[in-house]
């Protein structure tokens, strides 16, 4: 294990630092006092792990390939952008945009999430991303959303607080949303509909909220206790008549 | 927003002729912002510490800040802040000045040489009152008065800029990454109840010292990270009420709305927000009725006001700030509270760097303004009566 103190380094000179250490065979690399630096874990491919005790710049895990990030505090904005494997947990709240574009692994929220998340997140034949937040989310959630999995469990909500903002899965064409809580018609985009889970959808949404509880010590069994409600686009393609009537 | 101006373009400026786009900067402006509420003072290491922290997200071509109560031995002047291309315009806007106000003191803004500041025009301040045989002649409250005289200078006087016009305040700003010019202008030195600070990315217009952010207006302070698409629109509507757009640069015209509904037509700050980062019309039909008439008469008699495209901003005044994101959040904005101090920033980072464990950290949503007034704020003062046009 390496440790390294973050506090004062340039982004560049520390993600310089960091691959450096998973060169010389380090397995795991804790950074102390990190505020503000971008692009740790960026393009990595690797098992290894990244502690991060602070709270991190924009573009976290961006284009990550394998590795596991532990977040001891929020993120930024842009986590997981076009990530392509592996895992990250974030312990407190994360920004915008995060899983933009994601195309596999997994990122566990425990606290609340910003606007745009899981814009564009896709998938293709075995690699499904996956994103669980642990509270609620913002604005236009799973926007243009074309694959993946992507929870919402809405943990600790004030009373009357919204689990997902407005224009939910605007544009969304692929993929699968499971919210636990209420969304009224008028959050959704128009080219989703809610409808009810089946017993597959449980056994696969248990698996996912076991692996989430794992990590920041929750209950599964008091988390599913709550009923879901699903999201899928009506269509594939909501754009294909858009300027060429077929 | 401004095309076709016969500026020089940011690139060349930096002596770098390769065409826009052929190199990658992965930027956006910065903005921070901070109050105590009690009204205790700060010095500007915090607010340069703040903006610091984002360097990656300025590209040098502007910087800025402002900062309230840093005048205390001179609360009732207007401190007027100009650039000056050279002496001649000094001399000219001078005799100007000479003409309408007392100034009770004028200089050169102590400045320090740094590394990495140059091409800086002459920097002047003055502390003045308008003459009331002016006053008297022109028919005006002393408000009216000083914002005529900004506008003509800027408009009228070559190769002179009044980049700050209020009282016991002042913005500092010019080409260049936001700490350096902090450092520059001696921030170190003043202490403030209120700050606000920008790292610039120009994208649409020229970096240019005028250019910088904060924009101004008598106590009004505007730092913004974005563009605004409806510029002509807006410039437009506010053209009609005496303002001239004069900076080359879009923001601009956001300290001039606020001006306009907040100290002319004496709306309520909620109400302003509501013109400036309208309710979506889907969202206004789903409210009460009672609210849904306001809203409905806000968005029809101020759709010229209506600010569209992304944004960011931080609207400082004398008696507070108030942070706010177009009404979809198209750029980051995070505030945090500790005690009596309220911050907002681009980037929560860049909170902790100056407040390592605020009590509460939170992602206000598009068009959700974060409002942080002083405790003991004047009471909103009472419609002023009809507006009429003030002439040049």
């Amino acid at each position: 294990m390496v440790t390294i103190d973050s506090r004062g380094i340039y982004y560049r000179d520390l993600n310089r630092m960091i691959k450096q250490a998973i060169n010389d065979g380090a397995g795991e690399v804790v950074l102390k006092n990190v505020n503000g630096q971008r692009y740790i874990g960026d393009g990595l491919r690797g098992s290894q792990r990244i502690v991060i005790e602070g709270t991190p710049g924009n573009d976290l895990a961006a284009y990550m390939d394998g590795l596991e990030i532990l977040v001891k505090g929020n993120a930024q904005d842009g986590v997981a952008n076009t990530m392509n494997d592996g895992t990250v947990v974030i312990y407190g709240d994360a920004g915008d945009t995060m899983g933009y574009a994601m195309r596999g692994g997994q990122v566990y929220v425990r606290g609340h999430a910003g606007c745009r998340v899981a814009i564009h997140m896709k998938e293709y034949q075995d690699k499904v991303p996956l994103m669980v937040i642990g509270g609620r989310a913002g604005d236009f959630l799973g926007e243009y959303m074309a694959g993946g999995i992507l929870v919402v469990l809405g943990l600790g909500l004030q009373p009357g607080e919204d689990i997902v903002g407005d224009f939910c899965g605007t544009g969304m064409h692929g993929g699968v949303m499971y919210i636990r809580g209420q969304v009224a018609d008028y959050q959704l985009g128009r080219e989703v509909k809610l409808v009810s889970l089946d017993e597959g959808d449980y056994q696969r949404l248990h698996a996912i909220v076991q692996r989430f509880a794992g990590y920041f010590r929750l209950n599964t069994s008091r988390i599913m206790a709550e009923p879901f409600h699903k999201l899928i686009p009506y269509n594939k393609r909501p754009y294909g008549d858009l300027y060429a009537k077929a | 927003m401004v095309g076709n101006d016969g500026w020089a373009r940011p690139w060349e400026l930096q002596g770098n002729h390769r065409r826009e786009g052929s190199k990658r900067i992965p930027s956006g402006c910065a903005i921070a912002g901070m109050i105590n509420r009690k009204g205790r003072t700060m010095s500007g290491v915090d607010a340069i510490q703040s903006i610091a922290l984002m360097h990656d997200r300025s590209n040098g071509l502007g910087g800025g800040f402002a900062a309230y109560g840093i005048y205390p031995e001179f609360p009732e002047h207007y401190a007027f802040h100009l650039f000056f291309d050279d002496h001649k315009a000094r001399e000219q806007t001078e005799s100007f000045l000479n003409q309408h106000f007392n100034i009770e003191l004028g200089g050169p803004i102590p400045t320090r040489k740094v590394v990495g500041i140059s091409g800086a025009p002459l920097i002047w301040r003055y502390f003045a009152k308008p003459k009331l045989e002016q006053l008297r002649v022109a028919e005006m409250k002393e408000d009216d008065f000083v914002v005529n005289m900004v506008m003509f200078i800027n408009e009228r006087l070559d190769g002179a800029y009044v980049f700050s016009s209020g009282k016991n305040m002042g913005a500092f700003k010019g080409v260049g990454y936001p700490e350096d010019i902090g450092e520059f202008y001696r921030l170190d030195e003043y202490r403030g109840y209120i700050w606000t600070a920008h790292g610039r990315f120009p994208t649409n217009t020229p970096g240019w010292w005028g250019g910088a952010h904060p924009f101004t207006l008598l106590d009004l302070s505007v730092v913004h990270n974005g563009e605004i698409s409806s510029y002509g629109a807006n410039r437009r509507f506010l053209e009609m009420f005496g303002y001239r757009c004069t900076l080359q640069t879009d923001t601009e015209v956001m300290t001039y709305i606020f001006d306009l509904l907040l100290r002319r037509q004496g709306l309520p700050l909620e109400t302003a927000v509501k013109a400036v980062a309208a309710p979506f019309w889907s969202t206004i039909a789903r409210m009460p009725q009672a609210q849904r008439e306001v809203l409905t008469a806000i968005r029809t008699v101020y759709s010229s006001l209506l600010v569209n495209g992304p944004f960011s901003i931080v609207l400082g005044s004398s008696q507070g700030i108030m942070a706010l994101n177009d009404r979809v959040k198209l750029r980051p904005l995070v505030a945090a509270t500790k005690g009596d101090l309220l911050y907002v920033a681009s980037e929560e980072s860049a909170i902790r760097e100056i407040c390592p464990k605020p009590e509460r950290v939170w992602s206000p949503r598009g068009g959700e303004p974060v409002i942080g007034m002083l405790e003991d704020a004047m009471p909103k003062a009472v419609p002023a009566p009809p507006v009429t046009v003030c002439h040049l």
